[in-house]
């Protein structure tokens, strides 16, 4: 490999930084240099509704790897600087101040972005107490207002709107969860997982709403903050702060501009090459045709992000790596360690092991004899143990799943 | 700051100087020691950052918490020495701490 060559990354979250890392230690010869639009090193994002938003864990905690780590490994960080244009022809890429920067190879990891709440399109989200939360600036912004005795509203019952919920009633605010769908989680989990996550909220104190459409905001004079909610039944919710997290949409605009094949994602192969020869693409961004689903997917998640970033990283210097794990997703709130694997559309049956009532649980999603998800709560044995059942397809029974008295272990092949 | 030695599944050695406070995982990916693989970011929710201790060092760490217990039980090839090091704080005590990386995270 020729040392003159230079391999830009577009987009420092963890697929990034973990492709621009594991680039050079694949071997690529030549520069790198990791773009991201934001000032910070590149950081952790999991924290920023959980421990950041507490205040338990501070700035220094979030980096993903040091400063000094980036520069044993060559890698130059442009932080700060916006890519606007992918020019495939002069095989640059263009920043929105101007400057352009020349590539041999190229590397998408341009994540996603919260998709935008319409009820707030008309002046709310640019209200000085509404909020999407995504990035630190995000959460630096939340945390302003983040004080007991406020009242604080959350729309959308996902994992993101829930762990902010838990963070917030424990630092004691006051908190209303709005939920469009008729449970929360409803997206990704069974109706007896929502019903005891609902629970678990109502218990601790939030005033948790389903089936509760937001139609808009109503502002004070100035047009500055967040009134109150409104509600399509007419309901008014009065808010001091308003974080809406109704999910995620893919950043595919620059791969797409470039003529770069996109679906709801930036297409991508088991070794996550796009449809141009000269760009690879990892994380958010992505979508992919999963071997173990027999479908496309796109994930948020950071352990396939950092997983792509490595099979990415390898492609770069022409080695393959399959993309073929389990996917994983973790969310706490309170006490309780969930830990989702898999993904359960498709399922047609449901296997509890163990009781909501005594806060450990798993929830099995099968398709006949086959375990298509796991959802754990508090039960981390259960969870490793299931990512094997997933990835190795093991035929099971459900009698034995749901019986306490069988240890999953004997469930799995003997090696 | 405290010197701490972690071992390759193949043998080689990463002397790294950490930061008192930093967790041992941290400094491997810090380090770029390979092996390590973090993929939860040190929340105890994945058993890829799995290492053992060496035997001199393993009743001179605090004992691991019952979540990190129930990770180890499930973790590839575990022993009675293994450990999460997204759990192993290093502190000025932990100069010279040995630890060694198993074959495999995954």
């Amino acid at each position: 490999m020729r040392s003159d060559e230079v391999l830009i990354v577009v987009g420092a979250g963890h697929a990034g930084a973990e492709l621009a890392v594991q680039a050079r230690e694949a071997g690529w010869a030549g520069g790198i240099a990791l773009v991201g639009d934001e000032p910070a090193l590149p950081y952790h994002r999991p924290p920023l509704s959980k421990a950041y938003l507490a205040g338990q864990a501070g700035l220094e905690t979030l980096a993903l790897k040091a400063r000094a780590t980036y520069d044993k490994a060559g890698v130059e960080l442009v932080a700060g600087r916006r890519v606007a244009a992918i020019d495939r022809a002069r095989s640059q890429v263009l920043f929105d101040d101007g400057g352009a920067m020349a590539y041999s190879r190229l590397a998408l990891a341009t994540g996603g972005r919260p998709r935008p709440l319409p009820a707030a399109s008309e002046g709310a989200d640019a209200a000085d107490n509404f909020h999407y939360l995504r990035s630190l600036a995000d959460v630096d912004r939340i945390r302003q207002r983040f004080v007991p005795g406020a009242r604080l509203v959350i729309v959308g019952g996902g994992y993101v709107g829930l762990e902010v919920a838990a963070v917030a009633i424990k630092h004691g605010l006051k908190v209303t969860v709005l939920e469009a769908a008729a449970r929360v989680l409803a997206r990704v989990t069974e109706p007896r997982v929502s019903a005891f996550y609902e629970k678990v909220h109502r218990d601790a104190g939030v005033d948790l709403r389903v089936g509760v459409q937001v139609s808009g905001f109503e502002l004070d004079r100035a047009g500055r903050l967040v009134t109150r909610v409104r509600c399509a039944d007419g309901e008014l919710v009065e808010a001091d702060l308003v974080i809406a997290g109704i999910g995620q949409v893919p950043n595919t605009e620059l791969a797409a501009a470039a003529g770069l094949a996109v679906d709801d994602g930036i297409l991508v192969d088991a070794c996550c090459r796009t449809s141009a020869p000269t760009i690879v693409a990892a994380g958010d961004c992505t979508r992919f045709d999963s071997a173990l689903y027999g479908r496309s997917i796109r994930l948020e998640s950071v352990p396939n992000a950092l997983e792509q970033a490595r099979c990415a990283a390898a492609a770069l210097v022409g080695k393959e790596r399959l993309h073929d794990s389990v996917p994983w997703f973790w969310s706490d709130q309170y006490d309780l360690k969930l830990k989702m694997v898999g993904l359960a559309q498709g399922h047609d049956r449901f296997v509890l092991r163990g009781s909501p009532e005594q806060r450990s649980f798993a929830a099995f999603y099968l398709k006949g004899d086959r375990v298509l998800a796991v959802d754990s709560v508090n039960r981390v044995p259960e969870f490793m143990l299931a990512k094997r059942l997933v990835a190795e397809r093991v035929a099971v029974d459900a009698g034995q799943l749901a019986d306490e008295s069988v240890p999953l272990k004997t469930l799995l092949p003997t090696a | 700051m405290p010197r701490i030695t972690l071992i390759e599944f193949g043998g080689k050695e990463h002397l790294l100087e950490v930061e008192a406070g930093q967790s041992v995982m941290q400094a491997a990916i810090d380090g770029m020691v390979p092996g390590i693989m973090a993929d939860c970011g040190g929340s105890c929710s994945c058993a890829t950052c799995h290492c053992y201790v060496d035997a001199a060092w393993v009743e001179r760490l605090p004992a691991a918490e019952p979540a990190e217990r129930d990770m180890l039980e499930c973790a590839l090839h575990p022993q009675d020495n293994s450990r999460l090091s997204c759990q192993l704080r290093v502190t000025a005590q932990c100069d010279g701490l040995v630890v060694r990386l198993p074959q495999s995270q995954v």
